[in-house]
């Protein structure tokens, strides 16, 4: 059998093309048309024009989701990049146990969700928990971790910082690892003090790196599933409704995939506003 | 003085990170009344939490199906991504330019907006509650392809054309010349492909209800959320069992999971 030349890249190309094409353009253009019908997947599509985007502007839920993500976000990026940079400094170092201390670090980043947030749940116990014995052992009041509405969603944040730290940590140390050393040098031949070479050459040098943490931290905001839906299913009062567990409930309790669809679609461009100032403001800052 | 206060930091953070770990495993084997003490160590060993996992969970079927779900879909994303990245890095053709820019563009949207579609399409195609709607939408990356890309790209293209000459066909020359020379993406794409679906849970949560076919996560996570687990300690021992085989892995190729998933950043 002789092939034409020609066909070969199309033929070897065609596993991924035909899953690409199944996976991923046929869904988002079916998820384009599913924003503009209402459905339930058992009866016919009825089309519905922009209703469902209409709906978003009176759904309490909706708004209250967006309101905890950004809740989410304002808690667990500061928290993110102090700790991630603050370990990163200490073990670009040269100090014994710093290959142990990284493996122990990242261990929560490969460990699957799901445990960290079982764990957590009973850490974070307002009887019985781990946390709020130690307080009262030094003699301060409980706190209400996951049963408040004020206290919940930061609880998850510092959670969710937990886990991550380890990732953006080692993402530091391989940006504090490319910035030459010649720049040190020459700022002590300047007599610049430690704080004056931490502030005007490994902050501005670690630049992409710090807006690299924030974007990827931004993106886990808007991804937060599994840590509401074991250790709060959403609550208490709708406190850690986060955006994709609320997509999952209209998708998957209510049976309305036309406006989950379109809930998603909304998430997805907020997230792309939000990623396109952070970018803005932190190359601004260089 | 300075080294002083580093290593108190080190000490100190150290223990933030390992407590927790440390903690659930000495509750899944203490007694029932002891389980919220601060004291790590128990009075006497007890079982019991694990008894009560593995009588009202088929957990070890679970912990089977996640390794026969992830180790298919690594196979697959490694030889899918193989190949693509190969024809992209060595041939021209008309096309690749956008096919290139398809997979970039498609390597921004966030996973939200595939969700309800590919359930919809995986509900009418009639393929909830089987294996293949837990394989086949992870069959093949984006990210794995881009890395095989990289990667060829780098090798001289002498090497491939005295293979040309020799008679090999290009399946050939993949995995008989370039993959045992690709030995660094071949581990970072199998262990962030293979972490990717061995965590993932929303997924299999929608497309799964039969309980022979769920992944671990997803049945871990139904038995804490839902009543059987009774009280604290087996939902901790079903925790434990789920998070051991990442440790134990982790454990032993801990420099490679760091790198890898490094690199997965920096890609984004």
């Amino acid at each position: 059998m002789i092939l034409d030349k020609r066909y070969v890249p199309y033929l070897l190309l065609a596993p991924f093309l035909i899953h690409f094409l199944i996976f991923v353009i046929y869904p988002l253009i079916f998820s384009l048309i599913l924003t503009l019908h209402k459905w339930n997947i058992s009866m016919p599509m009825q089309w519905i024009g922009l209703k469902n985007f209409k709906r978003l502007f009176s759904d309490y839920y909706f708004w209250i989701s967006i309101k905890n993500t950004l809740y989410f976000l304002i808690i667990h990026i500061p928290f993110q990049l102090i700790i991630a940079l603050g370990l990163a400094l200490i073990l670009n170092q040269k100090i014994r146990f710093r290959g142990f201390a990284r493996a122990l670090f990242f261990m929560p980043v490969v460990v699957s969700g799901v445990v960290i947030s079982i764990l957590w749940k009973e850490l974070y116990n307002y009887e019985s928990g781990v946390l709020n014995r130690i307080l009262v052992m030094m003699d301060f009041q409980r706190i209400p971790f996951l049963i408040n509405t004020k206290w919940a969603m930061p609880s998850i944040a510092i959670m969710a910082t937990w886990k991550n730290v380890g990732f953006y940590l080692v993402l530091f140390l391989v940006g504090l690892q490319n910035i030459p050393d010649s720049l040190y040098e020459a700022a002590e031949i300047d007599g610049a003090s430690n704080w004056q070479k931490f502030w005007h050459i490994t902050i501005p040098q670690l630049n992409p790196t710090i807006l690299l943490v924030v974007i990827l931290s931004s993106i886990n905001g808007f991804s937060l599933f599994i840590e509401p839906y074991i250790m709060t299913g959403g609550g208490p009062l709708n406190s850690t409704l986060s955006a994709m567990l609320y997509i999952y409930k209209q998708a998957f309790f209510f049976n309305r995939l036309g406006y989950a669809a379109t809930l998603a679609f909304s998430f997805a461009i907020i997230l792309f506003f939000i990623v396109t100032v952070q970018k803005k403001i932190i190359e601004k800052e260089n | 003085m300075k080294k002083f206060i580093l290593y108190s930091v080190i000490f100190i953070s150290s223990i933030f990170f390992a407590y927790p770990f440390i903690w659930m495993f000495f509750a899944t084997i203490k007694p029932e009344a002891e389980l919220t003490n601060i004291a790590l160590i128990p009075s006497h060993l007890s079982l019991d939490s694990y008894k009560i996992v593995f009588s009202k969970i088929p957990i070890m079927r679970a912990f089977l199906n996640s390794l026969f779900v992830s180790g298919v879909v690594t196979f697959s994303v490694n030889v899918i991504g193989a190949i693509a990245g190969y024809v992209l890095s060595r041939m021209d053709f008309k096309g690749r330019k956008l096919i290139l820019a398809l997979m970039l563009f498609s390597m921004m949207l966030p996973f939200h907006i595939l969700l309800i579609p590919l359930y919809v399409f995986i509900v009418k195609i009639r393929l909830t509650d089987t294996y293949l709607a837990l394989i086949l939408p992870g069959m093949s990356s984006i990210f794995a392809i881009l890395m095989y890309k990289q990667f060829f790209t780098s090798i001289p293209q002498s090497l491939i054309d005295a293979a040309r000459i020799d008679g090999c066909s290009h399946l050939r020359i993949i995995f008989g010349i370039l993959i045992p020379i690709s030995k660094p993406v071949v581990i970072t794409v199998s262990i962030i492909t293979f972490m990717g679906i061995w965590n993932d849970v929303l997924w299999p949560l929608i497309v799964i209800r039969e309980k022979t076919l769920m992944t671990m996560p997803q049945m871990v996570t139904l038995f804490a959320t839902g009543g059987a687990a009774q009280s604290i300690g087996p939902k901790l021992a079903a925790a434990f069992l789920l998070a051991l085989p990442v440790i134990v892995v982790y454990a032993f190729f801990q420099k490679y999971f760091i790198s890898s998933i490094a690199h997965t950043g920096m890609k984004e």
